[in-house]
């Protein structure tokens, strides 16, 4: 079933550079280790879960914090900082290509 | 006091009987870490100032008689459990220099008693690996014998009590990091219920497989740091009410999954097990096969589910609110690049092993069939326990390897988890109890003895505990 696993593809949805070096090692080390977790095949189990004696577990949204309470411990750890924002870099461009 | 002996319940008898004050205690511990740590390198960060104001604060609690049962007590604390203020890296560059923003439950709860933090211990990197190899900043070694690994992920927990470094320590166990490194190190290990202790706080690497847990020299012990720790958490929406299980009478039955411990585990520490199963049998106890056909799968759904889980939960270091940061032209760049800088081999094994077995296509054949099989696992479980109060396995197939033994083979080490994963799929407790040793060329190297109950029941494991501990 997974002869072939594309790497570069996983590394890419994963949000992950990886090195030509890694990559080799990986092509060669995940299919050993998918063929020895396929043995979840043989289990006489379908795919269904069953989600047993559910309870709610959401507490009263009470006693709000106050805006601000936490705000120069949060941003204290941030990489950067612009104001009392996170700064990030731009997200969405609006250098259209195609 | 002798540190290579010393149990709390030891130190805090001298500690009320003020034959010796907190602050002697923890001086103790400090000297013995900067004589034996550069040999063993249990700890990340030794906390020398403030364990001498907590242990001196400790002193005035014990004077004024409000001494609580782990006040001046000094402990170890795995890295990636958070203390305000202080660096918790899970042993990750990603990490190296976060400083935590706040304390996690566990720590607020050993802070009211008056315990007393001596430092941070090294870890595989989120708790991902058996042997402490996977750590960024090093290996530690076994105090029994330095060249070989004191087990993991919480080996440099186990090691700083095994070696007098510490009287206890916390350590998280995901599918045996605190059972494993027990059992490889002479010691007691306890992987709580799912949901007795809260997990708020704790780095999360497999959400629902996870539980922080004590590791320390008797069960006496790990019962008196657990009883400390556990308890139901407004901030952790999967800790339990503390009355969610029923309590079980103790019918002194334990059960025997004979076919699956015999398969895989090495002669004579299966020798072993069938002594200290002898000596549970000679003390009163009657010994029951359980046929747990399912278990065999254990090892196979936890190296989908826990991948899975790591693959999203490590997605939160993205270098954009805390840890690491490595700047790039894009946001997606930045990502990429951090995520690479940050993560060592095992820990991106992992996260590509579990984006895999999420992605579209491979998700039914993999994960669902994974988390369908888990629930037969626990029937399994539950099936058993309807005969027997508890079930017995060897903690691991064998005793504490050598250093750089099985760091090229990742599949040689999974199987290190492969009587242990097994309480963590299905939730329920379990304890790694010393059971004898092994030789190894020519030395002698501890084996654990592990006991797994029902959702709720750390009392039949302390209990049934308490037998084998006193054969």
């Amino acid at each position: 079933m997974t002869d072939k696993v594309d790497i570069a593809a996983l590394a890419k949805l994963a949000r992950l550079e990886i090195s030509p070096e890694e990559m080799s090692t990986l092509e060669k080390e995940l299919p050993e280790i998918l063929s020895f977790v396929d043995a979840v095949q043989k289990a006489s189990a379908g795919t269904e879960h069953v989600v047993p004696s559910l309870r709610n577990v959401t507490r009263p949204d009470t006693d709000p914090i106050e805006t601000g309470t936490f705000t120069e411990k949060v941003l204290a750890v941030a990489p950067a900082r612009d104001g009392d924002r996170i700064a990030v870099k731009q997200v969405i461009s609006r250098n259209k290509k195609s | 006091m002798n540190l290579d002996t010393l149990t709390i319940a030891e130190a805090r008898r001298a500690l009320d009987a003020k034959e010796y004050s907190a602050l002697d205690l923890t001086n103790a511990y400090l000297d013995a870490i900067a004589k034996k740590d550069p040999d063993i390198h249990a700890y990340l960060e030794v906390w020398a100032d403030s364990a001498r104001a907590e242990a001196t604060a400790a002193d005035a609690m014990i004077a004024a008689g409000k001494s609580q049962p782990l006040t001046g007590i000094p402990l170890a604390i795995k890295d990636n459990i958070l203390i305000d203020g202080r660096i918790a890296s899970s042993a990750s560059k990603m990490l190296e220099n976060y400083r935590a923003s706040y304390d996690a439950t566990v720590i607020k709860k050993l802070k009211a008693q008056g315990a007393v933090f001596l430092g941070r211990t090294n870890m595989d990197e989120f708790a991902m690996g058996s042997s402490t190899e996977n750590s960024a900043f090093g290996p530690t070694k076994n105090p029994l014998d330095t060249s070989r690994v004191p087990g993991g992920s919480s080996g440099g927990s186990a090691a700083a009590v095994a070696a007098g470094l510490a009287l206890a320590a916390l350590g998280s166990d995901t599918g045996g990091s605190i059972r494993q490194p027990a059992s490889h190190c002479g010691l007691t290990g306890l992987k709580p219920t799912y949901g007795a202790v809260s997990r708020f706080g704790l780095m999360p690497m497999g959400s629902s497989l996870d539980q922080i847990g004590p590791l320390t020299r008797t069960i006496d012990d790990a019962r008196t740091l657990f009883e400390a720790i556990r308890g139901h958490d407004d901030n952790d929406s999967t800790s339990s009410p503390d009355d969610l299980y029923p309590v079980r009478p103790l019918r002194r039955i334990v059960g025997v999954p004979r076919a699956f411990v015999s398969s895989g585990v090495e002669p004579d520490v299966l020798a072993l097990y069938d002594a200290t199963l002898e000596r549970l049998k000679a003390a009163g106890y009657e010994l029951r096969d359980v046929e747990m056909h399912n278990l065999p799968f254990s090892l196979p759904v936890y190296y989908i589910v826990c991948p899975a889980e790591v693959s999203t939960n490590l997605a939160r270091y993205d270098g954009v609110r805390y840890g690491l940061h490595v700047p790039a032209g894009t946001v997606n760049e930045s990502y990429e690049k951090t995520r690479a800088a940050g993560f060592g081999p095992e820990t991106r094994r992992r996260i590509i092993l579990g984006t895999f077995v999420l992605s579209s296509g491979y998700a039914d054949a993999y994960y669902r069939k994974a988390r369908a099989v888990r629930d037969i696992i626990r029937a399994d479980f539950e099936t058993a326990f309807s005969q027997v109060d508890c079930i017995a396995m060897p903690t691991a197939p064998g005793p504490a390897f050598k250093i750089g033994e099985k760091t090229s083979d990742p599949l040689a080490m999974y199987a290190e988890d492969i009587f242990s994963v097994t309480a963590n799929l299905a939730g329920v407790p379990a304890i790694s109890i010393p059971s004898g040793t092994v030789v190894r060329d020519g030395k002698n190297l501890p084996v654990g003895f592990q006991l797994i109950a029902p959702h709720g029941g750390e009392d039949i494991l302390f209990t049934i505990g308490s037998g084998v501990e006193k054969l």
